[in-house]
């Protein structure tokens, strides 16, 4: 029997239904093209970066004349040369370092050469003097008025409306949110808990190393190819900066391998773009080694949280106050708007009803912060999911049954003000809690082993500007077969699959007739804000089904006139067009280029179908700078709930999770298990990610930037078993209710894990990373106690 | 630096290449060939997303010099299909990849689907530990690994159950370039 695929393969309706992958065949057959995979030809030159040693310095000069005379070299672009800034939110960052680098490995200039070894070589050659200044690692010493100033001009930059820099401090964003009263409420409480939790910079670690390749032509005509969750914001940004006219440029984007937020918005591509400018004529190819892959492009922020929470007897939450600090690297253009979001969801998904929640952003010597999966969300939910766990100890109530009383319920007033949008967690708590068998005894597998068990829930907003949008585009081939032309990329998440499903849906043809058009080129795609939020199902999905609606209904006009009916009897089902009044079936095919002929063939009507949509949410309101408060801080937010199964070895601090349960309220399952493998595959990263930290020496410099030294997890790491599960309560404007749920599925993991400890050893560990040796050293530490 | 010119086989085609003395196994593939499913992801040997078959045996491309493999056999995730059957647009593997969705952005794939096939011809019945500890060197950040370990197991089970079918024994039966690796591996 041959392993190739039957064509016949015919799915009609596909919304709802697991169909295969759209990207599947090109993935397993070694055929997919990321962007490491195009061909530049001869002509290709490679780029290396300079980058800095010093953790804060100033630049006082540059001399490049010992690489400019290595054979092969073309050219040296330096940040004395180039002084543009670019950014989202905060334009902070140069595109290389001028006067001042900001922290260990800051791009001060960049070589371009024949081969990738000369540039190499010759980045060496380039001289750099610096005067070294002080630093500053800690976010919440960064904050203090005395803590050395990382960005004297702060004044200067560029900012959006919303975000909320303090010029003359290190910090780049302070969130304030005040609701009720929450002096008058401790005094209520019956039990309060205060404590501070650390976490850690960590990084993406995709498998797929960034990789951009620019090139110049004498036309002014500029093309960026390059791994990107955000090809038009790269797009924009780049162009702003440089003084490109939009027009000019063109990033195209192929199959990313893997972002997790890393490759949203700028980070190395601008390198590129400068360097190619120096060599017009050249495809200029700047690829990322994996120690730059650590430390030079993203990572997601460190966070210190003072919080205290406290409730009644009864177990009903009163008050909370908190405190987070977002330790946000060296630049901020992303990441303030990140802790804006810990700051407008700062209570998690709880009714809390007096609130007081200070959320800043903070300028660190150390690696760029910005988006990760979960965008601020895992961060702040480690601290607040122990709390809760402890509160729930402290009066005496089982904490599953403590956060269904307490988690937000459709139509509560949020912190914000906001009215909850319609969700179910109390369902994601049942489904996880009988799933992972909650209150059983389980014996350990071996007397030196103690087993535990972990509830956490969780609550995430798409964090964005109020007004991203998306749009498509439809159009037909002579055999009916579909291509649909979108902006959103393909990250493994299944963009493109659920592309094809909702055109296929809302058009009426079979799943397999429909092509996605890639890769996303910002000349032929249309427009998409980013690939970022867990947005894209939701606003792309609408964007797609509006298109798709358009097409439909020319179609249904023009076969209407032809059969002299109304546009209302008829529909389109499987690729034909039927009147349920008269019966009569006309398929697709033809008729939706050449459109169909007159009696007698006098003249014909129709012509090429080709539909468009858009989609932008128009709700979303700004929230008082003093207070966070207004009518609508967000689109909507998905919710769900984890739970862990572990065991502990007492003899070497070895954790097994033996399983995790999840669910989430998805609104509707475009492709059930695509959700099932967001579920599972983001479980594994939550976990992972409660082992993982860069770490730095006293001079901010990296010393485990490779995958030796920071381990993510392996095939003999992941638990036994992932359950997947999920609740539907359809979103008001999603399509067919969906809303997104990709970054979710890893928000909660480490505290549940961290509950699932507790309850095996009732140590609590309030800093991550952990690790065998942090539990075995506590063991070790109350053992002695004893 | 020195060039050399070496003989290799590649996914069963014969080739004739000038290498300078520093390129590896996997420049060649990928910058000499075009044979880009073999993918780069930290060129220091601990992500596995380079691998490829040399004689039948897993390696990590990016630690290997081209020179290194004159007169060997070279498969990369291009040639898996061809290796069951010559018709084949997907190997059993492969297939299972999909039917099982072990794949999400795709770049640890190609390594994995190699590191996998090679598991699978030394040891037809692998346990799931088995499986797990033959993946171990092949890092995935998106799938949780636990869809690639049963599309593994199942692919097993469909060769094993192919085994009985001789009509569909091409593997076995079509005139296979000497060394590869269809006899067994190191056990």
């Amino acid at each position: 029997m041959s392993a190739r695929r039957s064509s016949s393969t015919h799915t009609s309706e596909p919304v709802g239904k697991s169909v295969r992958r759209v990207d599947m065949t090109d993935k397993v057959s070694g055929a997919a093209t990321f962007t490491d995979d195009m061909q530049f030809g001869p002509g290709l030159y490679h780029a290396r970066l300079v980058r800095s040693p010093h953790a804060h310095a100033l630049i006082k000069q540059i001399d490049a004349s010992r690489a400019l005379d290595m054979p092969g070299v073309k050219a040296v672009v330096t940040g004395q040369e180039v002084r543009t800034r670019i950014g989202l939110y905060l334009i902070d960052r140069p595109i290389f370092a001028g006067e001042r680098a900001r922290y260990v490995g800051e791009p001060v200039a960049g070589v371009v050469a024949t081969t990738e070894e000369i540039a190499e070589e010759a980045a060496q050659l380039v001289e750099v003097t610096y005067e070294q200044l002080p630093a500053v690692f800690d976010p919440v010493e960064a904050a203090q008025p005395n803590a050395p100033l990382i960005h004297p001009d702060m004044g200067e930059y560029e900012v959006v409306n919303f975000i909320f820099p303090k010029p003359g401090t290190n910090v780049s964003e302070h969130f304030k949110l005040r609701k009720g009263d929450v002096e008058s409420a401790w005094p209520r409480c019956a039990a309060i808990v205060e404590d501070t939790f650390r976490l850690p910079q960590i990084q993406h670690v995709p498998i797929e190393p960034h990789v951009a390749i620019s090139l110049w032509e004498q036309s002014g005509e500029v093309t960026l190819w390059t791994s990107s969750q955000s090809p038009f914001a790269q797009r924009d940004l780049i162009a702003k900066s440089l003084e490109i006219p939009h027009g000019n440029l063109r990033v195209v984007s192929p199959y990313v391998g893997g972002g997790f937020g890393g490759k949203a918005g700028v980070s190395m591509e601008a390198c590129a773009v400068v360097l190619a400018q120096a060599v017009q004529g050249h495809p200029v190819k700047l690829r990322m080694t994996r120690e730059e892959e650590f430390v030079g492009t993203t990572v997601r922020q460190s966070l210190v949280a003072n919080t205290k929470i406290g409730c009644d007897a009864e177990g009903n939450l009163l008050a909370m106050e908190t405190e987070y600090f977002f330790g946000g690297g060296a630049y901020n253009d992303y990441g303030v708007n990140i802790a804006r979001a810990g700051g407008y969801s700062c209570t998690g998904p709880y009714d809390i009803p007096n609130v007081v929640g200070d959320s800043y952003c903070v300028y660190t010597n150390l690696p760029i912060g910005s988006a990760m999966r979960g965008f601020g969300m895992p961060e702040i939910h480690w601290g607040i999911e122990q709390i809760m766990d402890q509160l729930a100890e402290k009066i005496g109530m089982d904490a599953a049954e403590f956060r269904r009383c307490n988690c937000v319920k459709t139509g509560d007033t949020i912190l914000t003000g906001m009215e909850m949008p319609a969700i179910d967690m109390v369902a994601c708590i049942d489904k996880v809690t009988e799933a992972i068998g909650w209150g059983e005894e389980r014996p350990p597998s071996a007397p030196h082993k103690k087993r535990g068990t972990g509830i956490a829930i969780m609550w995430k907003a798409p964090a964005m500007p109020p007004n991203p949008g998306s749009s498509a585009i439809v159009r037909f081939n002579e055999d009916a077969t579909v291509n649909v032309e979108i902006g959103a990329q393909e990250l493994g998440q299944g963009a493109f699959t659920v592309a094809a499903q909702v055109a296929a849906q809302a058009l009426g043809v079979p799943y397999e007739w429909v092509r996605v058009s890639a890769p996303v080129d910002t000349k032929y795609s249309p427009y998409e804000w980013q690939t970022v939020a867990s947005r894209i199902t939701w606003s792309m999905g609408n964007a797609v089904k509006a298109a798709a609606e358009d097409a439909r209904h020319q179609i249904l006009e023009t076969v209407a006139d032809h059969w002299d009916e109304d546009v209302e009897d008829l529909d389109i089902k499987d690729g034909q067009v039927v009147s349920y009044k008269s019966e009569r079936e006309q398929p697709l095919k033809d008729l939706v280029i050449y459109g169909l002929p007159n009696e007698n063939f006098e003249g014909w009507k129709g012509g090429p179908v080709l539909g468009h949509g858009k989609f932008m949410p128009t709700y979303v309101t700004n929230l008082d700078p003093d207070t966070g408060q207004g009518r609508r801080a967000v689109v909507h937010y998905t919710v769900g709930a984890q739970a862990v199964d572990l065991e502990v070895d007492t003899e070497t601090g070895q954790i097994e999770v033996l399983k995790i349960a999840s669910a989430y309220d998805v609104g509707k399952a475009i492709n059930p298990d695509l959700i099932m493998t967001q579920i599972e595959g983001g479980a594994v990263h939550g976990m992972s990610s409660a082992f993982e930290a860069l770490q730095f020496d006293e001079q901010g410099r990296p010393i485990n930037p490779n995958l030796v030294d920071y381990r993510i997890m392996t095939s003999v790491d992941v638990p036994r078993e992932i359950h997947g599960d999920f609740v539907e309560t359809p979103l008001e404007d999603g399509p067919w209710g969906a809303r997104g749920v990709g970054e979710h599925v890893m928000v909660q993991t480490a505290p549940a894990i961290a509950n699932a400890i507790n309850d095996a050893l009732s140590i609590r560990f309030n800093d991550l990373p952990l690790s065998a040796e942090k539990i075995f050293l506590a063991l070790e530490k109350r053992r002695q106690a004893k | 630096m020195s060039m050399h010119t070496i003989t290799v086989t590649v996914n069963g085609s014969r080739e004739y290449l000038t290498v300078p003395s520093n390129m590896t196994l996997l420049q060649m593939l990928r910058d000499k060939l075009a044979l880009t499913g073999t993918k780069n992801g930290c060129e220091a040997g601990e992500c596995g997303a380079c691998t490829v078959l040399v004689d039948g045996e897993p390696v990590n491309s990016c630690m290997m010099l081209a020179v290194e493999i004159d007169g060997h056999e070279v498969t990369t995730v291009e040639g898996l299909a061809r290796l069951y059957d010559d018709e084949a647009e997907l190997s059993p593997l492969q297939e299972a990849f999909a039917e099982h969705n072990a794949v999400q952005c795709g770049f640890c794939t190609p390594g994995m689907l190699i590191s996998a096939h090679a598991l699978l011809q030394r040891s037809a019945h692998p346990s799931e530990d088995e499986i797990r500890e033959a993946l171990v060197g092949n890092l995935c950040r998106c799938t949780g690994y636990l869809r690639i370990i049963q599309a593994v197991q199942a692919a097993a089970d469909r060769t094993r159950g192919r085994s009985a079918d001789t009509r569909s024994m091409s593997a076995k039966t079509a005139p296979k370039p000497a060394g590869v690796p269809f006899s067994g591996g190191a056990e």
